[in-house]
C-alpha cells in the first residue's frame, strides 16, 4: 500500500495555502537497472483535491514530476475548519487518500 | 559555570599538547566570528541565488515524509524481541524521549561505553533492544534509489524533534571530549592517493568545489554549515541520507577506504564537527541540491 501523504493548508489573508506532499516512486521508464533492463514506468497519473467538499483540482500528472513530488496551490473561497481531501491513482491502479482541516 | 568550563577546557589544552590553537568553545565569541563572514557571502550572487532556492525547497522538503515512517517505526513493536523503541531506546535524554535528543549528541552512554552520534545509537539500539542483527543493518546502511532503510527514517524522525533547538554537545564529558580531539586528528590526517586530508577542503575559509562554497568546520560557522541540513533529502535521484552517510562520502572522495558504519571514527568525527557548532541554532532535517 501507498505511504500517506502529508498536506499543510493554512489560510494566509483570504487566501488558502495548500500544499501536499505525496510519497511515490515516479519512475519514468526511461530508467535502467543495474542488469540493464528497464525499469516499468510507475506514476500517478490522477490527481483530485476537494475543499470543504467541493472538488477544486482534478488533474493529470505524468512522468515528468519528480519522485516523491510536491503540489502546492492557492485558493480563494475557503475558510479555517474547512477540509481538504486529497486523492491519487497511479498507473498501476494504487491509490490512496488523505485529508486535513485548513488551520 | 561557563567561566569554570572555560577555564577546565584551557587545562586540558595546555596539558593535552597537541592543539594548535586554544578550543573554540566559549559561546560570546561567536557572534563576533559569524558576522563578517555572513557580509562576505552577500556579494556572492550564486550564494544568494543558491539559499533563495532552497528557502524555496524548505517549504515542502520531503524529508517530511521520512520523519512520518520514522515515527511510525519509533513507535511500533518490531524486531526478535518485539518491543518499541519509543518503551526501550535511551538517547540521552531518557527511554523513549525523542525531544531535543538529537542536537545534545554525540554524547557518552554508559551501557554501550560508547561516545555516539544518534544514528549509532539507533542502531545500538535495534540491536541490543530489539534483537535485530547488526551486520543486517549494516549490509545496507543507507537509502539509494529503490530502497529505504529503516534507521535513515527513524533518524529523520528523531532530527525533527530538534528542530529550531540550540546544538549542545557535552564536550565537557571527558569521554566526548577525547572523541572530539581524535575527530580533529582525523579531520587533519591526510593520507591517500592524493595525499588528502578533511581539512584539505574544509579547514580554511573561502573555498568552493565549482558553484558549492565549503565549510570550514573547525569555525562555529563552518561548522554549522556540516551539521545544518542533515539527515538531508536529496533532489537528485530523491533519496534521504544521514549524517552517517554523509561522512562516508567525505572518505570517498578523498580515495580513503570507507569507514565501518556506525563506528568509533566516524563518532569522532561526528563529535568534533557538531561540538564545534555548539550554541548554534539546528533547522531540523533539511533539503539538498
Amino acid at each position: 500500500m501507498a505511504d500517506p501523504m502529508k498536506i499543510r493548508a493554512q489560510m494566509k489573508g483570504d487566501v488558502a495555502e495548500i500544499r501536499v506532499l505525496m510519497s511515490h516512486a515516479m519512475e519514468t521508464g526511461q530508467r535502467k537497472d543495474a542488469a540493464g533492463k528497464t525499469v516499468p514506468a510507475h506514476f500517478i497519473q490522477s490527481l483530485t483535491v476537494e475543499v470543504g467538499g467541493k472538488k477544486v483540482i482534478d488533474g493529470q500528472t505524468g512522468t515528468s514530476v519528480s519522485r516523491n513530488p510536491v503540489f502546492g496551490f492557492k485558493m480563494k473561497g475557503a475558510k479555517v475548519g474547512d477540509k481538504v481531501v486529497v486523492n491519487w491513482v497511479d498507473n498501476k491502479g494504487d491509490k490512496r487518500s488523505d485529508e486535513a482541516a485548513i488551520a | 559555570m561557563k567561566r569554570s568550563l572555560i577555564g577546565a577546557l584551557c587545562v586540558m589544552a595546555v596539558a593535552g599538547g597537541t592543539f594548535a590553537q586554544a578550543p573554540k568553545k566559549p559561546a560570546p565569541k561567536a557572534p563576533a566570528q559569524v558576522a563578517p563572514v555572513e557580509a562576505a557571502e552577500a556579494k556572492d550572487a550564486a550564494t544568494l541565488e543558491f539559499e533563495k532556492f532552497r528557502a524555496e525547497m524548505e517549504e515542502s522538503n520531503p524529508a517530511e515524509l521520512f520523519e512520518m515512517k520514522g515515527e511510525e517505526q519509533w513507535k511500533t513493536r518490531r524486531g526478535p524481541k518485539n518491543v518499541s523503541l519509543a518503551e526501550s531506546c535511551d538517547l540521552g535524554q531518557g527511554v523513549g524521549k525523542v525531544e531535543g535528543a538529537y542536537v545534545r549528541m554525540p554524547r557518552y552512554f554508559a551501557d554501550a561505553d560508547a561516545v555516539m552520534d544518534a544514528e549509532r545509537r539507533i542502531v545500538w539500539c535495534m540491536v541490543e533492544k530489539q534483537g535485530f542483527k547488526f551486520a543486517d543493518i549494516a549490509a545496507r546502511p543507507f537509502a539509494n534509489e529503490n530502497f529505504t532503510p529503516d534507521i535513515t527514517n527513524l533518524v529523520t524522525y528523531v532530527a525533527g524533534h530538534s528542530r529550531n533547538m540550540k546544538i549542545a554537545v557535552p564536550l565537557d564529558d571527558p569521554k566526548v571530549r577525547e572523541a572530539w580531539e581524535i575527530g580533529k586528528e582525523i579531520a587533519a590526517y591526510r593520507a591517500g592517493p592524493y595525499d588528502f586530508s578533511c581539512n584539505t577542503c574544509h579547514g580554511s575559509d573561502n573555498k568552493r568545489i565549482r558553484m558549492q562554497n565549503l565549510p570550514n568546520i573547525s569555525t562555529p560557522r563552518g561548522a554549522l554549515m556540516g551539521v545544518q541540513g542533515w539527515p538531508g533529502y536529496r533532489m537528485t535521484g530523491g533519496v534521504m541520507l544521514t549524517h552517517q552517510w554523509r561522512m562516508g562520502d567525505c572518505f570517498r572522495q578523498q580515495r580513503f577506504p570507507q569507514p565501518k558504519y556506525a563506528s568509533d571514527a566516524v563518532a569522532d568525527l561526528l563529535t568534533y564537527m557538531i561540538g564545534n557548532a555548539n550554541g548554534q541554532v539546528y533547522k531540523g532535517p533539511g533539503i539538498k541540491r
